[in-house]
């Protein structure tokens, strides 16, 4: 009897830890949603593997891609230290900045927050890096919504995320300036009607554009198409350059809606009706999708991008990387890595969009980053924002990560890119030529809050075609539909 | 020189023996803390009721990670919108399930509204068909050639048995690499001079693929089952079939697969219910494509309620609950077989 009840009792203390092992173990720094956010004390966080589009379009794509890549950065220790035996630290504000890195823009930001720092000892900055597809696309909406995010954070769905935004204005000395700098593209952050916001500033400005595998032109002794090309010339040329030299493939494109709008615009596609409502079903656009599918057919476009991705983004840059094609459509956020990885392995070079009936366009984007509304401590993000902002710090930003400046002033005034490579200084002289040619349905496009519905449908029902699935014309009508449902769903 | 039970005051104890006796005081110390509480707690809610009280903190966690968020779950299904708080989210009653339901022709996925969901069905069914299939008849046949005495029975048992102990994702990445564009089968193929086959851009080729894995990875589990269901049969009904001159098929129509069929329908079950949550292994192996050749009902409801844009929670719910629904009738089913069989 006796050893009956202590049995009982071992039970009754087992459950009791149960309940205690459940109730406890959250108490943490790191913010909810941030995978596995250590505070490792050194200066930056592994650049993500995966590509992450600075731009737009809803990607998604398998989390094991990327799910090592969360890090935390934060002060060196030696500065930690400093500030601990002044006593500062123990007053010391903590941000937390949630970023995903294309390259190593990652290390040069964490660089500037570490001098911005060391002058404001009051305030400490910890980036929580993040998977791209997951922490950005998919958590961050979550956290925003459930009131858990982050002070900061690097976002690249520009308008569907806006309410969250906080409007630094009243923490602003110089709001002018904002406006003055980042003026068109304050437009992307701001909700419907508002007019007079400044939620935060592009950490970059990307256009959508081809780059082609110089090498094997020269080894195929072809000469690269004009400037204005249309689309099937360089289909036709690239076929022939990959027929030449044995290369298996002819061109690839980035699986995304976002990537495919570019040419479709160029063939005509108008996205929206004279009201201003998604309209995707006319002849430029079923133009763009013909070639698409066509060149599936016909094995010019490698199958593995677009037909290989299930339902989510999906990238051709190692294809590219490894020489299997001629010709990559993807965009100038690639330069970083392209610079980094081909090196000098063989010429990549950009190229002007090719052209259609209706224009010679990409699209444009961005990536920028913004301060959360739910922040406790506004006037510190504000002032690092405005830190960040001054046009010599920023300059220096985007001079170290290859990216097109998203500052008017320093657009005007350029800046210097940190490279020895002529191949990256020239492709950043390629993409910010394109900016100009950008068509004003690219820009509608691009701020449009649904853009993202768009792009989803696009590219998820065009796959369908290409499997054999869905004909054009019923893939046609699921966009429409599939938009018109994500837009009521929103509404 | 007789010992007082429960002395462990002799000289000549062992270190091993001081060791226990140091613990068990430790025990006795805290269960006799324990009879403090249990004791007058017993006296006033009674023995008989006692049993709750040591349920309670399982049902606690049960009801607050479980039942809570089911039954939160059912309220979702029946708002729409995009928030992510009840509050913030309008009541539509059943239109998520109409929705879902909405279907000119349910066999043909493009006669539907929801054309997605009616595709990650008919893929479900036949996974399950298929897998479930395979892996009884792969784990049977496994068991029964390892319930021999052949030589190696127990490096064999753990060899089938390793797939179980990896991890979906790490299971699916091998095969990524092996069955990949620049895959090991392929460079097989390449060097004996072959065609490279894309098994991964081929609907029906990934169909095989995503279930033969699935059976690489999960058979050993069921195989340990059927075998300790075999080593259950007695010895001697083998030995008077012997008698009798029974063939070895004989033996298994009619002594293994009757005496077997309990441990079997477990096993059935069991392989059921998991061919129908199939997600993770697949996510990573196909992400459901190509196309959506291997866009299972789980994925259907991933992709709607988290990856696409907007997420769309009522419609996500909505189709969990129709899973949920999927998941009970099997689990009726096996508990009304299961009756009967003991009835039998």
């Amino acid at each position: 009897m006796m050893k009956q009840r202590n049995w009982l009792l071992l039970a009754v203390m087992l459950a009791a830890m149960l309940v205690f092992a459940a109730c406890g173990g959250g108490a943490s720094n790191a913010p909810a949603g941030n995978e596995a956010a250590t505070e490792a004390p050194t200066e930056a966080a592994a650049p993500a593997e995966e590509e992450a589009p600075a731009a737009e379009e809803a990607a998604t794509e398998a989390p094991a891609d990327g799910s090592a890549d969360a890090a935390a950065t934060e002060a060196p220790a030696e500065e930690a230290a400093a500030d601990a035996s002044s006593g500062a630290s123990g007053d010391a504000v903590e941000l937390r900045m949630t970023w995903y890195d294309d390259g190593a823009e990652g290390a040069v930001m964490r660089d500037l927050l570490d001098r911005f720092e060391a002058d404001n000892p009051d305030i400490t900055v910890i980036m929580d890096t993040v998977p791209y597809a997951t922490g950005i696309l998919e958590t961050l909406p979550i956290q925003l919504a459930a009131g858990e995010g982050p002070d900061m954070v690097r976002v690249t769905d520009l308008g569907g995320l806006s309410p969250f935004f906080l409007d630094l204005t009243p923490y602003l000395e110089d709001p002018a300036y904002w406006e003055e700098n980042f003026g068109p593209f304050l437009t992307w952050l701001r909700q419907a009607g508002d007019e007079s916001s400044i939620p935060g500033f592009m950490t970059q400005l990307t256009v959508t554009g081809p780059y082609v595998n110089k090498t094997l032109f020269d080894q195929a002794g072809i000469e690269l198409p004009a400037g204005d090309a249309t689309w099937e010339e360089w289909a036709e040329v690239t076929r022939q350059v990959a027929e030449a030299t044995g290369t298996p493939f002819a061109m690839a494109m980035d699986r995304t809606g976002h990537r495919f709008a570019g040419p479709a615009i160029s063939e005509g596609a108008k996205y929206f009706d004279a009201e201003g409502n998604p309209a995707l079903d006319d002849e430029g656009f079923r133009k763009m999708a013909q070639l698409l599918i066509d060149w599936h057919a016909d094995g010019t476009m490698i199958p593995d991008v677009w037909m290989g991705a299930g339902g989510s983004y999906a990238a051709g840059n190692e294809q590219f990387i490894n020489a299997q094609i001629v010709m990559y459509m993807s965009g100038s956020w690639q330069i970083g890595q392209f610079n980094e990885k081909i090196g000098d392995a063989f010429d990549w070079v950009a190229v002007p969009n090719p052209c259609g009936p209706a224009a010679c366009t990409g699209m444009p984007g961005g990536a920028a980053l913004v301060g959360i509304a739910d922040t406790e401590h506004p006037e510190e993000v504000a002032r690092v924002m405005a830190y960040l902002a001054q046009p010599d710090v920023l300059g220096e930003f985007y001079g170290r990560s290859l990216f097109i400046p998203g500052h008017l002033g320093l657009a005007e005034s350029g800046v210097e890119f940190v490279t020895d490579s002529p191949l990256t200084a020239d492709a950043l002289t390629v993409f910010a030529a394109e900016v100009p040619k950008l068509n004003e349905v690219a820009y509608e496009l691009q701020g449009y809050r649904f853009n993202r519905a768009i792009f989803n449908a696009t590219s998820d029902r065009l796959t369908q075609v290409l499997v054999g699935e869905l004909t054009l014309d019923e893939a046609m009508t699921r966009i429409q539909e599939d938009v018109d449902k994500a837009i009521a769903e929103a509404q | 020189m007789t010992q007082k039970s429960g002395s462990y005051s002799s000289p000549r104890r062992s270190v091993g023996e001081m060791i226990r006796a140091f613990f068990y005081e430790i025990y006795a110390f805290i269960m006799n803390l324990a009879d403090v509480v249990l004791t007058p707690l017993q006296r006033v809610i009674g023995s008989r009721n006692m049993a709750y009280f040591f349920v309670l903190p399982n049902l606690l966690i049960f009801g607050i990670f479980v039942l809570f968020p089911m039954l939160l779950n059912f309220r979702y299904a029946m708002t729409s919108g995009t928030g992510l708080f009840l509050s913030d989210r309008p009541f539509v009653g059943f239109a998520n399930y109409r929705a879902l339901l909405n279907c000119t022709n349910f066999f043909d996925p493009n006669t539907c509204v929801e054309d997605r969901f009616w595709r990650a069905i008919w893929n479900t069914v036949f996974f399950v068909g298929f897998q479930v299939l395979g892996m009884v008849i792969f784990a049977l046949v496994t068991a029964l050639i390892l319930n021999r005495g052949i030589r190696g029975r127990g490096f064999f048992r753990s060899v089938y048995f390793y797939p179980v102990l990896l991890s979906p994702v790490v299971v699916a990445l091998i095969w990524k690499w092996i069955l990949q564009r620049d895959g090991l089968i392929n460079a097989v193929l390449i060097s004996l001079d072959q065609e490279r086959v894309n098994f991964l851009l081929n609907a029906d080729w990934t169909k095989f693929w995503v279930i033969f894995v699935s059976i690489w990875a999960q058979m050993g589990f069921y195989m340990l089952i059927l075998l300790a269901g075999l080593q259950s049969i007695p010895a001697d009904i083998y030995e008077a079939s012997a008698i009798d001159g029974a063939s070895p098929w004989q033996d298994f129509r009619g002594i293994t697969l009757p005496l077997l069929m309990p441990t079997l329908f477990v096993v059935l079950v069991l392989a059921l219910i998991r061919a129908v949550q199939v997600f993770d292994q697949v996510y990573v192996l196909t992400n459901g494509g190509p196309g959506t050749a291997t866009f299972y009902m789980v994925q259907y409801i991933y992709n709607t309620g988290f990856s696409g844009q907007p997420q769309r929670f009522g419609l996500a719910a909505a189709a969990s609950v129709l899973l949920g629904l999927t998941l009970l009738i099997f689990t009726l089913i096996q508990l009304w077989l299961g009756r009967s069989s003991e009835a039998v």
